[in-house]
């Protein structure tokens, strides 16, 4: 029983102490950061890679939405066209959204969830990060050199007849699959056997178990991706003919092998988004999570369905009927499981003691990115539907939200919300939250058109329209210069915060996730001595000590 | 040296480190049967569309070779398997011997490979375009040999890569670095040859006997 709170007054609180010897400062000099094995210093070096790359896409979607801002040529030609949007589609799935939350935070936070020094293969994580490296490298330099038109999907015959260097980007994203793979595999390994005495699975943060799942994909699904991309780079260049008809090779065989890997590769985006969800509204509502053991599994049972429903990207492909029925019926279970995530997200919420800091506001748009592009999604796997919306802009308002607008909102919650953990230092609160609705809103501008557009029948890839569909794609670009005047206000403050910001102590959120038991920034190995794990993450229903919100007299 | 020795300094103890690395290589050999996955599916599409064409051109190969070789990589898993048990007694040297072993037999199995697929060439048994055999009449015969050479080449590198890794492996137990206690390196290495054996048996009833 602790003294009356009325008699004794309040200790004054402590000054937040910026940790002196820290990760970041350790070991100086660039080659202390090429050849490191520290698990936080390679996802400092995915944060910054994938950033950039993600400004690249970005520049490539700002390109695609200026051409399209008037119905006949703007400021490109056709051929350039089909290139932008080919590289905006790979440059944004294969060298962003994959490795981004994995890499960034998967490497940075994970260990530290489950109270070890690294992962378990610290080698093999520096590996898989200069595999990610060689392989952006090479599908650059096919960008460069000529680019590629086919779309990211690589259908053939197309993909294997067309004069555009597709092959260094086949190549390119086939070597970041290897990448994936061992990133999955050192994740797996690590959960598995270097969990602290204390954290048992029913222990282990959401994060974890979320990253788990992600990682079961991509080992299972990317060497799918892998041989695949190989036979086409192989038909390209040498003719072989194992998707062409000409020869007796079957292009639907190659739909069937890709859609293997790329549509489970939607959940290996978002399941980290989710990841990232469990956490923020924790820490955010302070309040344990509803359900724990449901959100858990749930991500194990979205990665398990996910590998059987590849068929409904190819409906209008000559599939049976029952074929199709089947794929659309399996595609709904994904809704079921992503539904007993938001209904205990958001029950999460009741009662709890809501701080409206700038993760939240992004965990608010992740919840209405999720379920109106899920909602959409369901409607997609409905086949009669499906056939009216297929190949329009409806299909990429939808993959939009639910993967863009989830992957995105998710990243830059778990920026904002461990930002204060990775550098020790707090940014502007307000700025934050007027870039979050900035970016809220303006991701609403530019995609909402584009569901409408779609319907009424706009194909998607095209490179011109009626006029009909005008004012709408006009509305559609004005919301993407939203989207990134807001990404640049971010970058700016968050570059401010880096040298000047307030200096943020282990715990500036109050929040009893693991990672926040450490020192801000985190010493090189974690944690200063063994921590003890007595009570599960985010356990909010004791006052810990030291942690007592002030009670007012 | 002490096995303790080689404990990495993120793990609590050797125990543990050995049972990270079990796992990882365990989940290494998964993707490796994912990659082959592809093209195994590809070879059973292509089977059901050509049935007529995939039996008459599979008749084309020598089914003598493959058999001879299915016996030199089934014996070369006994090899590396006797040198896995060798090195955790600490016999380095018996090891080594047996790893060098295996490595013949490899070497063996490329070269038998080798006679296979020139005479191949010769006979015009190519893929797709470049094929100019006229012995099988039903359509497919281009498309069975796009996938054997796909299929063989693709196991022909993990031979390579193998031989390679039996090779380091080879050279460390022959200057005693697991004679003391510590021989997972050697059970990993193993293990990976025991999958580039358990690839061929699959290869070899599909593309030779039936």
């Amino acid at each position: 029983m602790s003294p009356s709170l009325a008699t004794t007054p309040p200790a004054p609180p402590a000054e937040p102490v910026y940790n002196p010897r820290n990760y970041l400062n350790a070991e100086a000099g660039i080659a202390s950061w090429l050849l490191t094995r520290d698990h936080k210093r390679i996802g400092i070096m995915y944060f910054v890679g994938t950033t950039m790359a993600f400004a690249l896409g970005g520049l490539f979607a700002m390109l695609i939405r200026i051409e399209l801002l008037t119905p006949g040529p703007t400021i490109m030609s056709a051929m350039s066209y089909n290139r932008m949007f080919t590289l905006h589609g790979v440059v944004m799935i294969f060298i962003f959204m994959i490795p981004a939350i994995p890499g960034i935070f998967g490497n940075f936070l994970l260990p530290i969830m489950v109270g070890a020094r690294d992962v378990a293969f610290p080698k093999l994580n520096l590996l898989s990060f200069y595999l990610w490296a060689a392989g952006a490298i090479i599908a650059l330099y096919g960008m460069i050199h000529g680019g590629a038109d086919t779309g990211w999907t690589f259908y053939t015959p197309y993909s294997t007849t067309t004069v555009t260097k597709v092959v260094p980007i086949l190549l390119g994203a086939f070597v970041i699959g290897f990448s994936s793979i061992l990133t999955g595999l050192n994740f797996i390994v690590t959960t598995h056997t270097l969990r602290a005495p204390g954290i048992s699975w029913m222990k282990m943060p959401l994060f974890v178990w979320s990253i788990y799942a992600t990682s079961v994909i991509q080992i299972l699904a990317t060497p799918v991706l892998g041989i695949t991309l190989l036979l086409v780079a192989f038909e390209h260049a040498f003719g072989w003919g194992v998707f062409d008809p000409a020869l007796g090779g079957d292009p639907i065989l190659f739909q069937h092998m890709f859609w293997f890997y790329s549509h489970p590769a939607v959940y290996i985006m978002v399941l980290p988004a989710m990841a990232v969800i469990s956490e923020v509204i924790q820490a955010a509502a302070r309040k344990n999570i509803f359900g724990y053991r449901a959100v858990a599994f749930s991500s194990l049972g979205i990665a398990f369905v996910g590998f059987f429903t590849w068929g409904h990207h190819m409906f209008t492909s000559g599939q049976s009927t029952l074929d199709a029925g089947v794929f659309g019926v399996l595609s709904m279970f994904v809704g079921i499981f992503t539904a007993i995530k938001v209904f205990n997200w958001t029950a999460t919420l009741y009662k709890g003691a809501v701080r409206f800091t700038t993760p939240f506001a992004y965990f608010l748009g992740f919840m209405f990115f999720l379920v109106f592009g899920g909602m959409t999604g369901i409607a997609l796997a409905t086949v009669s539907l499906d056939v009216h919306w297929q190949d329009t802009y409806f299909v990429v308002a939808h993959f939009h939200f639910i993967m863009v607008g989830g992957v995105i909102m998710a990243w830059l919650a778990a920026i904002h919300y461990w930002w204060p953990k990775m550098f020790g230092r707090l940014y502007s609160e307000g700025w934050g939250l007027v870039s979050a609705v900035l970016i809220i809103l303006g991701f609403n501008a530019t995609f909402i058109p584009q569901f409408l557009l779609g319907n009424s029948g706009m194909p998607r890839r095209y490179y011109s329209y009626p006029e009909r569909f005008w004012p709408l794609n006009v509305a559609s670009t004005a919301g993407a210069s939203l989207l990134a005047f807001g990404f640049a206000i971010i970058a700016i403050y968050l570059a401010i915060s880096l040298k000047w910001g307030k200096v943020a102590g282990p715990n500036p959120w109050g929040s009893r996730g693991y990672e926040w038991g450490t020192l801000s920034p985190p010493p090189p190995e974690n944690f200063l001595e063994q921590p003890v794990f007595d009570r599960p993450p985010h356990d909010y229903s004791e006052e810990l000590p030291g942690m007592e919100v002030t009670h007012a007299t | 040296m002490q096995p303790e020795a080689y404990v990495a300094h993120h793990f609590p103890n050797l125990r543990q480190q050995e049972h990270a690395a079990r796992l990882g290589m365990w989940l290494f050999l998964a993707t490796e049967i994912l990659l082959f996955s592809g093209l195994f599916t590809g070879y059973s599409v292509y089977r059901f569309l050509y049935s007529e064409g995939f039996e008459q051109a599979s008749r084309l190969l020598n089914t003598t070779l493959g058999t001879v070789n299915t016996l030199v990589l089934i014996t070369s898993s006994l090899t590396v398997a006797m040198a896995h048990h060798f090195s955790h007694q600490g016999r380095g040297k018996t090891a080594a011997v047996l790893l060098f072993v295996t490595l013949l037999f490899a070497a063996a199995f490329l070269v038998i490979k080798g006679f296979e697929w020139t005479s191949d060439f010769h006979e015009g048994l190519l893929p797709g375009r470049f094929f100019t055999s006229t012995e099988v009449s039903a359509t497919g015969g281009p498309m069975f040999f796009t996938l054997y050479f796909l299929m063989t080449g693709l196991h022909g590198i993990h031979v390579i890569v193998g031989m390679v890794v039996l090779c380091v492996l080879m050279i460390q137990c022959w200057i005693g670095k697991y004679d003391h206690g510590y021989a997972t390196p050697v059970e990993l290495g193993g293990m990976y040859w025991h999958l580039v054996d358990l690839v061929w048996i699959f290869l070899y009833p599909l593309l030779y006997l039936i």
